[in-house]
């Protein structure tokens, strides 16, 4: 078990390919920190520079106190899960969870005990016998994980594990990741797109943007005060709502309605009177209004679409030329066509810099 | 999907009617490839034939009267032993059994450094070696056999040939191999590191054991080639002691010009070797090693 520092770390593949930039991040041992943004930001380069298989154009990675910058990935000791699984199609699952004991040179013996266990814990000892290929995908997953956790590496990088499975045995296997990574306290790094894996799953969450890191912190924080416009608008689903308004004095414009605002809110908005905002609600935090709208925000909406989904449902409601979603609890019975007053409290409402996107309510 | 449904149903017909559709429009290919087998058969049969038939016999009448005549072990038992077959066999084996190791370990580890490591002007090097494969043979024969003679008589032992056969095949081993190891999975080479494995431990475990079809393939190739080989054998083996039997059938040739049965016998046994490493590896062309490794 070991901590993992990201000092500065850059990686370029070519002059204008830069994949990661300036990553400053430190993982604390034992910790599970899920890397997080969409598509082509850089997690896996990430990754791959902290697996050695990548190499390094400026910065430092450490783990623990060692500088790993020119340490070769067999040396690194640690475990990676591949996106593929990557496993050794020509040995049986008992080898394939050996491999990486065998060429430690670890006894016989001690194999035997730590594969039987690791397959214990994941359920695959009736398979160790077969090979890969007569394995479902699921199975295979499991043998990709046992082949780290038989190693006890200082620490497990996981790529999209996920992702090749359906999802009900994403699910399942999310938490039976979670239930090894607690039993085993082995600091994990986590690559996924998903937001809600990344929810689900981390002590932490870093969430990257084209190479930069945006912010880091535990996922409530994450929810409730992300310092800028594309966290708010990645983590959380549905997506939160945004639209533009005016500043006026200390309430806010939206086309011909006047928002009222109290607190903070109301000084930021005093500030930038006569200026564009972006502001941002979630559509959780809204509420139809049942007569004490005290200091909530609050407008009227026209519901054009309802999607019932059980216990709540999702209205999708046009206001000033702006497309939201509420998601409310269904016994309130609203139906398409219908006029509603939304309310959101003044806590709930979060506030941008329209050019820089920062957030402009304090998020400490 | 769709297209996977629709041949696994095309592969598995289910009624009579569908096989016999099934059947008709492959046979014209299968007729022809039996044909072609047939063709190939006749040669060889006709020489085991012979070579089993007594010299009054086999100069009297052609080998498919075989059934109204003796068949005898006689003339493998006078090439083995007053032909000097028996050992020119032995030479072959100990030419060829080397010639045929060499290029497959060097070449299968030049390759997979090729293929799998980084090193400076990598590609360029790779080219040149692959551009080395247009040289012929014949341009390197005096050169070589002057190396040869100024450095250790190296073509009055075993060593010059295996030598020169090494040298020969390496170009197309690491060509070949090269092509192959590449398209192995990344992944899976870097899952081997990541468990630990130094770079020769993922070559000897990962890539070998993946790549056994393209490793028998030149296995053969090169065998047969090097058994076959006559003009390189002349050159770089002067010990007659140490002739394999391509060298041995011509001296053979010449003396026993109108013994068809002696000569049947010499070449039969030539012939033999191939016939059993063919058989012998083809076992190993065996496809979907990767199977179950990764999924894309
Ligand atoms: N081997 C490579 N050569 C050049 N560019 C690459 C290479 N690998 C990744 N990239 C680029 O680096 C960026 C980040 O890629 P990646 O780390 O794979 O993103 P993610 O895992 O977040 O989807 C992308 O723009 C990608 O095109
Ligand atoms: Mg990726």
């Amino acid at each position: 078990m070991a901590s993992v520092t990201f000092d500065h770390l850059t990686k370029a593949y070519a002059d204008d390919v830069v994949a990661v930039n300036d990553l400053d991040l430190l993982i604390k041992d034992s910790e599970f920190l899920v890397l997080v943004g969409p598509s082509g930001c850089g997690k896996t380069t990430a990754l791959r520079c902290l697996a050695g298989l990548e190499e390094i154009t400026d910065g430092q990675i450490k783990i623990d106190e060692r500088v790993v910058n020119r340490v070769p990935s067999k040396d690194r000791n640690i475990a990676m899960v591949f996106q593929s699984y990557a496993l050794y199609p020509h040995m049986t699952v008992y080898d394939n969870l050996a491999f990486g004991l065998k060429l430690l040179k670890t006894p016989k013996q001690e194999i035997r005990r730590r594969v039987e266990d690791a397959a214990k814990i994941l359920n695959l000892e009736r398979f160790l016998d077969r090979k890969p290929r007569a394995l479902s995908g699921g199975q295979r997953q499991r043998v990709a994980l046992g082949r780290a956790i038989v190693r006890e590496p200082a620490a497990f990088l996981m790529d999209e594990p996920l992702s090749n499975l359906d999802a009900k045995l994403r699910v399942q296997t999310r938490a039976e990741i979670l239930r090894i990574q607690q039993r085993l306290e082995t600091t994990t790094v986590y690559v996924t797109h998903d937001q809600v894996e990344a929810m689900t799953m981390g002590d932490r969450i870093a969430v990257m943007r084209d190479g930069v890191l945006q912010q880091v912190g535990p996922p409530p924080e994450l929810y409730e005060r992300p310092v800028n416009k594309f966290v708010a608008a990645f983590i959380g689903s549905p997506a939160m709502n945004f639209a533009t308004v005016h500043a006026d004095q200390g309430k806010l414009k939206m086309g011909e309605q006047l928002l009222n605002l109290s607190g903070s809110r109301a000084k930021i908005a005093e500030q930038r009177h006569g200026k564009q905002l972006e502001i941002g609600f979630r559509p959780e935090d809204l509420e139809i209004a049942n007569g004490t709208g005290d200091g909530a925000v609050s407008f009227p909406a026209n519901v054009d679409v309802v999607e019932y989904l059980g216990n709540q449902e999702l209205l999708h409601a046009q206001v000033e030329g702006n497309e939201i979603v509420a998601l409310v609890a269904s016994d309130r019975k609203v139906q398409v066509g219908d006029k509603v007053e939304f309310t959101i409290p003044n806590d709930k409402l979060h506030m941008f810099d329209p050019e820089t996107e920062e957030s402009l309510v304090p998020t400490g | 999907m769709a297209t996977r449904a629709e041949t696994a149903r095309l592969a598995q017909p289910r009624t009579f009617s569908e096989r016999l559709v099934g059947w008709v429009t492959r046979s014209p290919v299968h007729i022809v490839l039996l044909a072609i087998a047939a063709l190939w058969l006749v040669p060889t049969v006709a020489l085991l034939v012979t070579s089993f038939r007594p010299r009054s016999d086999a100069l009297s009448s052609g080998w498919w009267h075989v059934f109204s005549s003796h068949l005898t072990l006689a003339n493998y038992s006078q090439v083995i032993h007053t032909g000097g077959m028996g050992h020119a066999f032995l030479n072959s084996l100990y030419i060829t059994v080397p010639a045929t190791i060499l290029p497959l370990t060097l070449g299968a580890m030049a390759a997979y450094a090729f293929a799998w490591t980084r090193f400076p002007f990598r590609d360029t090097t790779f080219l040149i070696i692959v551009a080395l494969m247009v040289v012929p043979v014949q341009t390197a024969f005096v050169p070589l056999l002057k190396l040869f003679r100024e450095n250790g008589h190296l073509n009055t032992e075993f060593y010059g040939i295996w030598l020169a056969h090494t040298a020969f095949g390496l170009p197309l081993a690491i060509f070949l191999f090269r092509n192959f190891f590449i398209t192995l999975p990344k992944d899976l080479i870097e899952a081997a590191r990541m468990d630990g494995a130094s770079e020769f431990a993922v070559f000897r475990r990962v890539v070998i054991p993946l790549s056994v079809p393209a490793l028998a393939s030149f296995a053969i190739f090169q065998f047969l080639w090097v058994w076959n080989d006559l003009l390189m054998a002349l050159i770089f083996v002067s010990d007659p002691s140490k002739q394999p039997m391509t060298v041995k059938i011509t001296q053979l040739l010449s003396t026993y010009a109108q013994e068809f049965h002696i000569l049947a016998a010499a070449g039969f046994l030539l012939m033999a070797v191939p016939l059993i490493v063919f058989f012998a590896l083809q076992r190993y062309f065996v496809q979907g090693l990767l199977a179950g490794s990764v999924k894309s």
